[in-house]
């Protein structure tokens, strides 16, 4: 016969499993060309097409209409947010503003969007397609599952924020960069931005996204559902694209910390909200 | 492993207080006394599965009201009833998915709700829906389910399982792209490979031709020899018939009877019973009053059915009859099945059944 593991202390996690989860979720995902086409699709336009369409109509095809234009909104920059801009030309001025404060935190949203979508259908879909009657059986505890499927949404859309930004930082720094003395993207905010502020929004927008999923009848509802819990960030992110959220020096820092402790707490909320009656869709009935 | 088998505890078990029927007063007279709770064992930890008493509700909906049955090693146990009678709850409540409003469950003598991975980590469960994952092979789903119990994929049985299902040949293809009975094949062999001493196996011929049906009820047969305790929900009385060591009949939540199908079918019928059919039905007539005619009656096909004291009378009667001038064109002993006994239990149920043999 073959050995099976023995069980682990109650209320310890097993992080094989978890990893196991995660890393089923995430090869179904690949499998699932219909879904993550479009994502692709998504990603590239804000990344990719719209920014560097943009940007080269105005750096090389000299755009003056589009450049006089941009460069009057410029004036409704905070001061600090005006003061940064760089460039001494009035095209190479409106391209930085462009890159750092409108294309940038649109594009943000996108990786939001990823993750979202994966986390909403994440355990919905499993009661749709009967499989978490499989998991409400299998020896995983709650917290397991709940943290594989965590990871399995997270990861997707932190790994659209790396390479949406990688390419995004390629085609400003190519097509901006000479115009204001070099590569310029990521800016100091944006580092931060994207390495420490980013993740813990996902994470917290995924706690509440998970719980949502948990509770709702069906996938498009969840994504529904989802969409609304998106709606704060997107106003984030546009508050970046003027300068005034992260005009202060620390601010990234301080709203990052701030944003992690809110994400753990949200995160062990929606673990404890988890349940196996959810999984095999009788939560609702009880 | 060798099957065991061990003397069962006779049980017969009427459950006249089921939530959502109007309750009819039932008795079953047997040559032995009926015990109040004989669903539950003497000591439930002595049995694989044991639920004592146990209750569950969904809000306002009653899932489970006052379901008791035991589960030996090694045995194959059939939950019959009809949809909702509480079948799938039952099973949920074994694994510990559920945690029932009232009630004992143990399972290998651990509370699922208290010890639910170690319950989980030997049972081997088989849903009504394969429960399958469509994107991924079938060796794919079977990797995932070593992982979730321990096992080291890359060394899990995962071709020794397969195989035993018959459905290796398909490892390495999508499982969105299988029939219904291949996916069956294929939850059993998952629900096998982490060698569970528990199988519970919730309708698993559904929706397959007879042809499958049959080739799956030969494997369980083949899990239960090998000394797993099996658990098998079903409505298909023909499918439980050859496959029930010990039968439970379910209906809105409550088990009504449970035991060992040939035990409880000769404690409702305890006489031999013979049934005749003669060219003139009115010619039967003479057989009530015949000695060691305990009991005559006329089916609705015109037979006579009769119980006797010994089915050795047989011969005499038929001279009766002869004698009677009827001509006999037919004398069969009737061998009751289960599904006689489960529409006798459910027509006393539901007070359609007026007549209890003596």
């Amino acid at each position: 016969m073959t050995a099976v593991a023995a069980p682990r202390r109650r209320g310890r996690l097993d992080w094989d499993r978890v990893a196991t989860i995660a890393r089923t979720d995430l090869r179904q995902l690949v499998q699932n060309r219909d879904f993550w086409l479009p994502m692709v699709a998504l990603g590239a336009i804000f990344f990719v097409v719209i920014p560097a369409m943009l940007l080269v109509s105005i750096t090389k095809l000299g755009n003056i209409h589009a450049v006089n234009q941009i460069s009057q909104a410029l004036d409704a920059l905070p001061a600090r947010a005006k003061a940064q801009i760089l460039g001494t030309t009035s095209t190479g001025r409106t391209s930085y503003a462009l890159a750092v404060y409108l294309f940038a935190p649109v594009a943000i949203v996108v990786p939001l969007t990823i993750a979202t979508a994966v986390g909403a259908s994440t355990i919905v879909g499993e009661r749709e397609r009967g499989t978490g009657e499989f998991l409400a059986h299998s020896p995983a505890s709650v917290g397991e599952i709940y943290l594989g499927k965590l990871i399995a949404s997270l990861l997707p859309g932190y790994v659209t924020t790396v390479v949406g930004f990688g390419l995004y930082s390629l085609i400003v720094n190519v097509t901006v960069g000479p115009e204001v003395g070099g590569w310029f993207f990521p800016t100091r905010e944006w580092w931060i931005l994207i390495a420490w502020v980013v993740p813990p929004f996902l994470a917290l927008t995924l706690s509440l996204v998970l719980r949502l999923s948990a509770r709702v009848k069906s996938t498009a509802a969840a994504q529904q559902a989802a969409g609304l819990v998106s709606l704060p960030l997107i106003i984030i992110a546009y508050t970046q694209s003027t300068g005034a959220l992260f005009g202060a020096a620390n601010a990234g820092w301080y709203i990052g910390a701030g944003a992690w402790v809110i994400a753990l707490f949200g995160l062990r909320r929606g673990m404890a909200a988890m349940s196996r009656n959810r999984l095999l869709g009788v939560a609702d009935e009880s | 492993m060798r099957r065991r088998r061990s003397t069962p505890a006779r049980q017969v078990r009427v459950n006249p207080g089921v939530a959502g029927a109007d309750p009819v007063p039932v008795t079953i007279v047997c040559d032995a006394p009926t015990r109040p709770d004989p669903g539950g064992p003497a000591d439930p930890d002595a049995a694989t599965v044991a639920l004592v008493d146990v209750h569950h509700r969904f809000g306002q909906k009653v899932a489970l009201a006052g379901c008791s049955f035991t589960a030996r090693r090694g045995a194959i146990t059939v939950l019959l009833g009809p949809n909702g009678a509480g079948k799938t709850t039952a099973i949920r409540v074994i694994t510990g998915a559920l945690t029932p409003t009232s009630g004992q469950v143990r399972v290998f003598g651990l509370d699922p709700s208290i010890d639910g991975e170690s319950v989980r980590l030997r049972c081997g469960v088989v849903s009504a829906k394969p429960a399958l994952y469509d994107r991924l092979s079938g060796r794919d789903n079977l990797r995932y389910s070593a992982a979730l119990y321990g096992l080291d994929p890359d060394r899990a049985p995962i071709d020794e399982a397969a195989e035993r299902f018959g459905i290796q040949h398909a490892l390495g293809q999508q499982v969105g792209g299988y029939s219904t009975g291949m996916k069956t094949r294929l939850a059993l062999a998952r629900a096998v490979l982490h060698a569970p001493d528990l199988l519970l196996l919730d309708e698993p011929t559904s929706g397959l031709d007879p042809e499958s049906s049959a080739a799956v009820l030969t494997l369980i047969r083949e899990q239960a020899a090998a000394g797993i305790s099996v658990v098998l929900c079903t409505h298909l009385l023909l499918e439980a018939e050859g496959l029930a060591d010990e039968a439970v009949v379910m209906e809105n939540g409550a088990s009504l009877l449970a035991g060992a199908p040939a035990e409880l079918t000769r404690r409702y019928w305890p006489r031999a019973i013979a049934r005749f059919s003669t060219a003139e039905p009115d010619h039967a007539g003479v057989l009530a009053d015949r000695e060691g005619v305990t009991s005559y009656r006329r089916l609705a096909d015109g037979r006579a059915e009769v119980e006797l004291d010994d089915l050795g009378r047989v011969p005499e009667l038929v001279r009766a009859l002869v004698d009677a001038g009827a001509k006999v064109t037919a004398v069969e002993p009737f061998a009751p099945t289960l599904e006689d006994l489960y529409f006798a239990i459910r027509g006393l149920q539901r007070g359609t059944m007026t007549a209890v043999p003596a």
